[in-house]
């Protein structure tokens, strides 16, 4: 009833005040599925950072992380918040891949669909120490082992297990994959030489990329990614070839968005395409997606929807190729 | 000594007026947060994050590690007032902590927590200042095997040197792991024991557990017992704090053990709590008198906050090193490096010499200034045990059910809340200890994950358990500590004596 009561203000407000876009009344609230200092939860610190500098909002913003059970609570919290207009959050391919693997009854085309900031690359990792210079060397030896390769990513049945599926269709092999709690920890067991490989996103193995403690083989792209400042050894993202240039052909890209709940009205959504196009405008933006190495991909209205309906088509194929789909 | 020299210019950029001005408000912002059960370190932190992003990276971390250090101290205030911690790592200060400010030595123990809280923390920056780059390799030799081994030996510690019955802590541990299985299994991805309700999906934070099984179940058993004033009536001043003093010099080793074990437990992460933990656990073993622990001893309170601080503060080293967050208050910080451009990682050293020895060298000053702080409040925080209980009570319930609902905003945490407080009772009743089942429910999670994940890399097979000289160690003295207690008490047993009966404790 309260959803009800809430929207119908809104459409009231919205009616008194036709000539003057919406604008918030309090503070901003981006809920980030994700636990704090992951990538998820980066992006909303840093568009909150960019909003607040800028005075793009003459509201305050606060990012409220809540990632229990994969990312679930934060968008159980928003199907909950329907016609809330000071609440977004930040969303990747969970957005489709939680319901279908935990049967939880949540879906996308229940909230209001803002901005997609950005796509987020894969990159197969390795320990530097290790022989490995090739996609190719790397399939040919995970062919060869006996007992087989340890592979790291984030949680189960989630991107990183889907690669590690597909990886595992196109060359013929077996992988044990081994899910981390976070990219983080992931890149840390690989640089101790824990695991044999890694396919997490350019931000959560940068650091020990620059420490010279792990090395990219491939990116899991038909594209190269286009930063061309050197990161490590003289090296820069533009200088990793594509993982199907190499003989692996397998391809995965995550989308970056921002959702606000269900039932607010085309000027609260309104208000917020355009901060989020005055945000992905900024030097400051400019500067996190070449840190974090995401390939720039702004999209609101209708070609964000268009982009999430073909996105989720693509995952629920995967999902049940991989047998990931909760029964 | 080029550190040496890296070292002293931090001390100057940390003590420009300043930044020490941001020491000193964080410190008490800290100590706030601290002792409001729910909040904590970690939400502190993030709540304030934001108000940082104009500042310069320096000041700013220098400002929010010093909330961390005074967090860090106020955790510990609730822990011997009320029994109530505020932090996951003051459940281990709790059972001297508490019992001592019954008997009217609240000041004592204040005193003593926050003293050793100094010593600790002290004893982890020297580590980071001194050894950063070496001990940061080490961290990196725990992969899931490893991690296992150090949450069994602490798991086994517990069981081995336990004063209670062997097999109510056994039955305490395995609710714990019960509890702590509840909610998402990162493994399999699947959603476990929530039975389709989405308030267990969250699982049961540990918070919630906490509040209800210590603080709410210590209320019911005052109601219960009449709403007496149990605290005793004793003077409080500052000389306190001095006399207590005079008498620590005697625990040197107590302190020395305690905060070995911090900082080891704090670069490999498995973290403040573990240690804090295994600071008590060991202390009561070595103790000369083993008896008195949990009924008001003071060695009790020392060991756990030295071990827990020595491995908050070496926690930050992994973090900054590797960029790998040992505590949830440092993965918090570790977000803010980032925005603001700060890479950790292993070039940060190099790269960002000012900023990192900035930092050391406000963990010195922070640490300093939260302790002279929080001595000046013990007089302060010890009267409000002169208040009556029946005032206190509801004061204290309030308090408990506000920290409940912040940890999600959830109304169901609160009737959690609750339900544990009749569980803590009835464990009280019964005599089963509570502190096992709040350790599995901690450490469960993170034991089982890594367990499986030693099994996936192996094929299914438990050789990884014995695969080098690290696990081996470490399995094999977990397998001592466990057997320890039994066979001392067999020992004792065939010889027909006996242990000899435990001196009564000092007052009750």
């Amino acid at each position: 009833m309260k959803q009800h009561w809430l929207a119908a203000s809104a459409c009231l407000l919205a009616g008194v005040t036709p000539a003057f876009a919406w604008e918030p009344t309090k503070a901003i609230e981006i809920v980030v599925p994700f636990a704090a200092g992951g990538a998820s939860d980066q992006m909303a610190r840093t568009i909150q950072g960019i909003i607040q500098k800028n005075s793009f909002s003459s509201q305050p913003v606060i990012v409220v992380n809540k990632p229990a059970a994969g990312g679930a609570e934060g968008m159980l919290d928003i199907q909950k918040s329907a016609g809330d207009p000071h609440k977004l959050i930040t969303t990747s391919s969970g957005v489709f891949m939680t319901p279908m693997a935990t049967k939880l009854p949540l879906n996308w085309t229940e909230y209001t669909p803002v901005a997609m900031m950005a796509q987020d690359s894969f990159v197969l990792w390795v320990n530097a120490k290790s022989p490995y210079q090739t996609a190719g060397d790397f399939m040919a030896a995970a062919k060869a082992a006996s007992l087989p390769l340890k592979l790291g990513g984030t949680s189960s049945k989630r991107e990183d297990n889907l690669i590690v599926f597909a990886m595992e269709k196109a060359g013929g092999v077996k992988f044990a994959y081994i899910p981390h709690a976070s990219g983080g920890q992931a890149s840390t067991q690989l640089s101790g030489g824990h695991i044999e490989a890694s396919t997490n996103n350019p931000a959560e193995d940068v650091a020990n990329w620059r420490g010279g403690a792990t090395r990219p083989l491939c990116v899991f792209s038909d594209q190269k990614m286009a930063y061309t400042t050197p990161v490590a050894d003289g090296k820069s993202w533009a200088d990793i070839p594509t993982c199907p240039s190499q003989g692996l052909n397998v391809t995965y890209q995550m989308l970056r968005g921002m959702f606000m709940p269900g039932k607010v009205t085309k000027d609260q959504q309104a208000y917020y395409v355009e901060l989020f196009k005055k945000v992905a405008d900024t030097a400051e933006w400019k500067d996190y997606l070449a840190r974090s190495a995401l390939v720039p991909d702004y999209r609101d209205g209708d070609a964000f929807v268009q982009f999430l309906k073909a996105d989720e088509e693509k995952h629920a194929k995967l999902m049940s190729d991989a047998g990931f789909m909760a029964k | 000594m080029d550190d040496f020299a890296s070292l002293m210019a931090g001390f100057q950029v940390a003590l420009s007026w300043h930044n020490i001005g941001f020491m000193a408000v964080g410190v008490v912002l800290g100590i706030v947060v601290g002792v409001l059960p729910g909040l904590g370190g970690p939400n502190g932190v993030a709540i304030l994050l934001p108000l940082t992003f104009g500042m310069d990276p320096t000041s700013a971390i220098i400002l929010l590690s010093s909330i961390y250090w005074g967090a860090l101290f106020g955790g510990a205030i609730t822990s011997i007032l009320f029994n109530i911690p505020g932090e996951a790592w003051s459940v281990a200060t709790t059972f001297d902590g508490y019992p001592m400010a019954v008997q009217g030595k609240a000041a004592e123990a204040l005193t003593a927590a926050f003293t050793a809280s100094f010593i600790g923390a002290l004893s982890g920056v020297i580590l980071i200042t001194f050894v950063a780059p070496l001990v940061a390799s080490f961290a990196l030799r725990f992969g899931p095997a490893e991690f296992f081994a150090v949450f069994l030996l602490t798991f086994c510690s517990f069981i081995g040197m336990g004063r209670e019955n062997r097999a109510k802590i056994l039955a305490s541990l395995c609710i714990g792991f019960l509890l702590a299985a509840v909610g998402l299994d990162s493994i399999s991805g699947d959603l476990r024991m929530t039975f389709g309700s989405t308030e267990l999906m969250r699982g049961f934070d540990f918070l919630v557990v906490v509040i209800g099984l210590f603080g709410v179940s210590e209320i019911l058993l005052t109601v219960e017992e009449g709403l007496v004033f149990k605290g005793k009536q004793a003077k409080i001043d500052l000389r306190v704090v001095f006399r207590t003093w005079a008498s620590l010099p005697r625990y040197w080793a107590t302190l020395l053990r305690s905060a070995a074990v911090g900082m080891w437990m704090g670069v490999t992460p498995g973290g403040a709590i573990a240690a804090s933990f295994m600071g008590y656990g060991i202390a009561k073993r070595f103790s000369r008198n083993p008896g008195s622990f949990g009924k008001g001893n003071i060695e009790g309170v020392l060991a756990p906050e030295t071990a827990a601080h020595a491995a908050g503060t070496s926690a930050l080293l992994p973090m900054l090193a590797l960029g790998i967050p040992g505590s949830a208050t440092a993965a918090v910080l570790l977000g803010g490096l980032l925005v603001w451009g700060l890479q950790p990682g292993p070039l940060l050293f190099i790269e960002q010499k000012e900023f990192v020895w900035g930092l050391i060298a406000s963990m010195y000053l922070g640490n300093l200034a939260g302790l002279i702080i929080v001595l000046a409040t013990v007089p302060l925080f010890a009267a409000i045990m002169r208040v009556p209980f029946s005032y206190v009570a509801p004061v204290i319930l309030i308090v408990c059910a506000i920290g409940a609902y912040t940890i999600s905003n959830s109304i169901f945490d609160i009737w959690l809340m609750l339900g544990f407080g009749i569980i803590g009772y009835v464990f009280k009743k019964l005599d089963y200890p509570l502190a096992p089942l709040v350790l599995a429910l901690v450490l469960g999670d993170r034991a089982e994950d890594s367990f499986r994940q030693a099994l996936l890399g192996s094929g299914g097979s438990l050789n990884v358990f014995a695969a080098n000289g690290l696990v081996g160690t470490l399995v094999v003295l977990a397998m001592l500590l466990l057997l320890w207690g039994p066979v001392t008490d067999l020992i004792g047993a065939a010889r027909g004596k006996g242990r000899q009966p435990e001196k009564p404790a000092a007052a009750e």
